[in-house]
């Protein structure tokens, strides 16, 4: 029933990036680029997504015992503000700003059967793979 | 249209909403492609996920007769890219949808931290880019 209840949250949430433009990379540079027409869709988006979710995180989930389908809410614990965050989120926005593709459009767009996005996606999971060493690499010796 | 921007953004929220209610899932897409590589065969709530992802813009190329974006950038700046989304959003925890939908509605302030740091830095690389390719 789980992989069912993820498959209905992927396609609307799928659906919404596709609705709200930002499966197009150009309406993400638009956002970015302040020095061109500046396109605001994605600050719509946030809106309009933050809307739901601010609610549903701050008064619906607290007042539910356990998720309708597994036993426990998966929630982070992790609360401290370290460099590795940090200098993640920078290296993410700058592959973010050269391409205008972050982690969910990318996944939604192979539906659009392109190599560019396909060959996206894979160098995206090779970096993931590769982000725990360079991580470890990084962070654990000091 | 920015119509469609806030009716799709309040869908994107829905299906954030339904995967934590139901599943107990943060929709975090960065989190949920590394989770799919993990979680048992055949019970793999991730992988469905992410094929719902694309189901959805199936759905929608279907409605709405839009065949989908050009995807133009060159190879040679596109795969630089998508190694270093890759690499930032482990190492950063989190991308749009992780820090910026679920994060955010979550009041976490790591998620708000790493949010104005990735939207900083991305605007930070476009005003750059576009000096450069202005010389």
């Amino acid at each position: 029933m789980k992989v069912y209840s993820a498959l209905a949250s992927g396609t609307i949430f799928g659906f919404g990036l596709a609705l709200s433009g930002m499966t197009d990379p150009a309406n993400i540079i638009g956002f970015l680029d302040i020095r061109g027409q500046w396109n605001p869709s994605l600050a719509f988006v946030m809106m309009g997504g933050l809307a739901v979710t601010v609610p549903a995180f701050q008064l619906l989930i607290p007042q539910m015992q356990k998720p309708i389908l597994v036993a426990v809410f998966a929630l982070p614990q992790n609360t401290i503000i370290d460099a590795k965050l940090i200098f993640g989120a920078c290296l993410f926005g700058i592959g973010w700003g050269l391409s205008g593709l972050c982690p969910g459009p990318a996944i939604a767009g192979l539906a659009y059967l392109n190599w560019h996005i396909v060959l996206f996606v894979l160098v995206m999971v090779v970096g993931m793979y590769s982000g725990d060493r360079i991580t470890r690499l990084l962070f654990s010796a000091g | 249209m920015s119509i469609n921007a806030i009716l799709g953004g309040v869908c994107i929220g829905i299906g954030a909403m339904l995967l934590m209610v139901l599943n107990g899932r943060i929709a975090g897409i960065s989190g949920i492609v590394y989770q799919s590589f993990d979680e048992p065969r055949g019970r793999n709530w991730a992988l469905f996920f992410l094929v719902g992802l694309c189901l959805g813009v199936v759905i929608h190329i279907w409605v709405s007769g839009d065949p989908g974006p050009v995807f133009d950038k060159p190879l040679t700046t596109l795969l630089p890219a998508a190694f270093l989304v890759g690499i930032g959003t482990r190492m950063g925890s989190g991308c749009t949808s992780g820090h910026g939908i679920c994060g955010i509605a979550r009041f976490s302030g790591r998620s708000i931290v790493a949010t104005i740091v990735f939207m900083g830095s991305a605007f930070t690389t476009v005003f750059v880019q576009s000096l450069v390719w202005g010389l």
